[in-house]
C-alpha cells in the first residue's frame, strides 16, 4: 500500500517545479509547458483524493481540467504564432510595451 | 517477489509473451514477402523467386542486407533524436500486441480499457514520424513528416469515433469481451458479427485505418514520386528497417482490431479433435487478419494516390461527420430497443 | 513490489519535470513533458483510475503535445537567448523558498487519514460515464461550448490576414 501522503508530496514537488519554471524561463512556449506541469500536479491531487474518499467526482474534475488545458494550449499557441509573426522572437522580455 | 517469479502464473505469462511476440515478428517479416508477391502478381510479373523456393527466403536476405548496410548519420542532423525516432515509432507499434486476443487463452493481458489502450499507444506513434522527419535536417523529410503527422492525427478522430457504435452495442471496452459478444448466430448459421450490425462504421473504420497507417491511397507523406521517400529519406540500414517494421506492425494492429470489432475475432466454427480445437480459434483469427492485409496490398497495387488537400478534406468533412452520424443513429436504436 | 513501481515512476516524473525547465532548447522540454505525461498516466493506473490514465495519454500526450511539437518545429528557433540579468537573483531566492513550501506541504499531509475498509473505487468507463452524464451534464455541455470558442479563437489568432 502506498500512503496518500507520498502522492501528495509528489504532486507538491511537481507544482513547485512548474512554478519555478514559470518564473525563471523566458521562452513563451516554455512558460506554457510549465503551466501544463502545474495542471498535471493538480490532476494528480484530484485523483489521489478521489481514490481516498471513494468518490468519482475527483476524476470527473480531472476530465474537465484536461479539456480546459487542451483549449488553453490551443489558444495559447495561436497567440504565440501571432506574436512571433510580429516580433520574430519568443522572448517574453521583448513584449514589454506596456511597462513604464 | 521471488515466489511470484517462479509461480506457474508467471511462467505461463512468459510463454504467452514469447509465443505471441515470436509469431508476430515472424509474421511481420513474411508480410513483406506477401506484399511483394501479391503486388507483383497484380502487375503480371513473378515477384521474388530467386532466393529460396518461391522467394520464401527473401525476407531473411533483406534482413541481412539491412544489417550489413552502412549506417549513415547526416552531418547536421540532431543525433539523439535521429537515433531515437525509429525506436519511438517501433515501441508503440509492438506494444499494441500485448492486448490483442489471438485465441480464448492466448492474450498477454486483458485490460478493462484494452481498446482505448491501443488507441493511446498508436497516438504516441505519431512522434516517431514527426521527430524522424525533423531530426534529419533536410527539406523532404520535414515536409513528409509534417504532412504525415497532420494526416495521422486527423484520421485518428474518425478511427476512434467509428468504433463507438460497436462499443455501445457490446457495452464493454475490453477486447476479449468484444469478441465474446459476437458469438451468437442468427437463424442458426449467420454469425452475429458487427459488420452486419454496423456497416457504416465498418467502412469508416477501414478507410481511417488505411489513412492512419500511411498506406496507399493515403501515403502522400512517403510518395515515391514527389517526396523521395518522405520522412525516412535520410535513414539507412537498421533504423530504416525499424521504421518499416513499425509500419507493418501498425497495419497488422489495425487489421486485428478490425477483425475483433467487426468480424468476430477468434470465433468461428469448431470441429475436429481436442488438440485441433485448441488451435482453431487462432487459425480463424489469423485468416481473418490475412483477409484485411490482402485487401491492403490489393489497394496499394491498384488505386492512385490522393492529393494532400483532398485527403484532409475527406478526413474532416466526410469521415468525421459520417462517424458522428453513426454514433447518433446507433444510440437512438440502442435506446429504443 | 508496488512501491518499486511507484518510486520508479515518481522519479521519472520528477526527473522529466526538472528536464522541462532545465533544457535550453524548447523542443527537448516538450519531449520531456511527453515523458512526464506518460509517467503520470502510470501513476493514475496505480490509483485505479484506468480510464483517466488512457484518456490522459490519448488527449494530453497524443494530441495537445503534438500541437506543441508542430508549433515548435514550424517556428524553428535557435537556442534560448542568454542574458537573464533581471532574473538571476530570483533563482537564489526562489529555490530555498520553494523548499520551504515543500516542507510545509509535507508536514501538513503527513498525517492524512488512511482509507477505511470499504471496497476500492475503480475509475472504470462505466463509473465515469454514469456520473458525467447525470450529475455533471451541465459542465459537460459547457465544455463543448468552451472547445468551440477555443477553436474559433485559435483559427482567428493564427490567420495571416484577418
Amino acid at each position: 500500500m502506498i500512503p496518500a501522503a507520498w502522492y501528495l508530496i509528489l504532486s507538491a514537488v511537481l507544482f513547485l517545479i512548474g512554478v519555478l519554471g514559470f518564473f525563471l524561463k523566458r521562452n513563451i512556449i516554455a512558460l506554457l509547458l510549465s503551466v501544463e506541469i502545474m495542471l498535471n500536479a493538480v490532476n494528480l491531487t484530484f485523483v489521489v483524493f478521489s481514490a481516498q474518499h471513494r468518490q468519482i467526482s475527483g476524476q470527473i474534475f480531472v476530465f474537465f481540467v484536461l479539456v480546459v488545458a487542451a483549449a488553453e494550449a490551443a489558444v495559447g499557441l495561436a497567440l504565440v504564432i501571432a506574436m512571433f509573426r510580429n516580433r520574430e522572437s519568443l522572448n517574453v522580455d521583448r513584449s514589454n510595451l506596456l511597462k513604464w | 517477489m521471488i515466489e511470484y517469479l517462479t509461480s506457474s502464473v508467471f511462467i505461463i505469462l512468459m510463454i504467452k509473451i514469447i509465443v505471441i511476440f515470436g509469431g508476430v515478428m515472424g509474421a511481420l517479416a513474411y508480410l513483406t514477402w506477401v506484399e511483394r508477391k501479391v503486388m507483383a502478381r497484380v502487375q503480371m510479373r513473378p515477384g521474388p523467386t530467386r532466393v529460396g523456393p518461391y522467394g520464401l527466403l527473401q525476407p531473411i536476405a533483406d534482413g541481412l542486407k539491412f544489417l550489413f548496410k552502412e549506417d549513415v548519420v547526416p552531418t547536421n542532423a540532431n543525433r539523439f533524436l535521429y537515433i531515437a525516432a525509429p525506436v519511438i515509432s517501433l515501441i508503440p507499434a509492438l506494444l499494441s500486441f500485448s492486448v490483442i486476443p489471438f485465441g480464448p487463452w492466448l492474450q498477454v493481458t486483458d485490460l478493462s480499457v484494452g481498446l482505448l489502450f491501443i488507441f493511446a499507444i498508436t497516438s504516441l506513434g505519431v512522434y516517431g514520424i514527426a521527430l524522424g522527419g525533423w531530426a534529419s535536417n533536410s527539406k523532404y523529410p520535414l515536409m513528409g513528416a509534417m504532412r504525415s503527422s497532420a494526416q495521422m492525427i486527423s484520421y485518428e478522430l474518425s478511427l476512434t469515433l467509428s468504433v463507438v457504435g460497436v462499443l455501445m452495442i457490446a457495452n464493454t471496452l475490453s477486447l476479449n469481451q468484444l469478441v465474446l459478444s459476437q458469438r451468437n448466430t442468427w437463424l442458426g448459421f449467420l454469425p452475429r458479427w458487427n459488420i452486419f450490425v454496423q456497416p457504416v462504421a465498418f467502412l469508416v473504420y477501414v478507410v481511417s485505418a488505411i489513412a492512419e497507417t500511411n498506406r496507399l491511397p493515403f501515403d502522400l507523406a512517403e510518395s515515391e514520386q514527389e517526396l523521395v521517400a518522405g520522412w525516412h529519406t535520410e535513414y539507412s540500414s537498421l533504423k530504416f528497417a525499424m521504421f518499416m517494421l513499425a509500419e507493418y506492425a501498425n497495419m497488422v494492429t489495425v487489421s486485428a482490431l478490425a477483425t475483433i470489432m467487426f468480424l468476430g475475432g477468434w470465433s468461428g466454427p469448431m470441429f475436429g479433435p481436442g488438440w485441433m480445437q485448441a488451435i482453431l480459434p487462432t487459425i480463424w483469427f489469423v485468416l481473418k487478419i490475412f483477409v484485411f492485409i490482402f485487401f491492403y496490398v490489393l489497394l496499394r497495387s491498384t488505386i492512385p494516390r490522393f492529393r494532400y488537400d483532398q485527403l484532409m478534406k475527406f478526413g474532416w468533412k466526410v469521415l468525421l461527420p459520417l462517424s458522428l452520424a453513426n454514433i447518433v443513429a446507433t444510440s437512438f436504436i440502442v435506446a429504443i430497443s | 513490489m508496488i512501491q518499486i513501481v511507484f518510486f520508479f515512476f515518481a522519479a521519472v516524473t520528477v526527473g522529466a519535470a526538472i528536464n522541462v525547465i532545465a533544457q535550453k532548447h524548447v523542443l527537448y522540454s516538450a519531449l520531456s513533458l511527453i515523458l512526464l505525461l506518460t509517467a503520470m498516466s502510470v501513476l493514475f493506473i496505480l490509483l485505479r483510475a484506468d480510464f483517466l490514465a488512457v484518456i490522459q495519454v490519448i488527449v494530453y500526450a497524443g494530441a495537445i503535445m503534438v500541437l506543441f511539437i508542430f508549433v515548435i518545429m514550424l517556428l524553428n528557433l535557435p537556442r534560448d537567448e542568454d542574458g537573464a540579468d533581471r532574473l538571476r537573483w530570483l533563482k537564489f531566492i526562489g529555490i530555498p523558498l520553494g523548499l520551504f513550501f515543500l516542507f510545509l506541504v509535507g508536514a501538513t499531509v503527513w498525517n492524512v487519514e488512511p482509507s477505511s475498509a470499504q471496497p476500492q473505487l475503480v475509475g472504470s468507463a462505466q463509473a465515469i460515464g454514469q456520473s458525467l452524464f447525470t450529475d455533471y451534464v451541465l459542465p459537460f455541455e459547457a465544455t463543448s461550448l468552451l472547445i468551440l470558442i477555443a477553436l474559433i479563437g485559435a483559427v482567428v489568432f493564427a490567420k495571416k490576414d484577418l
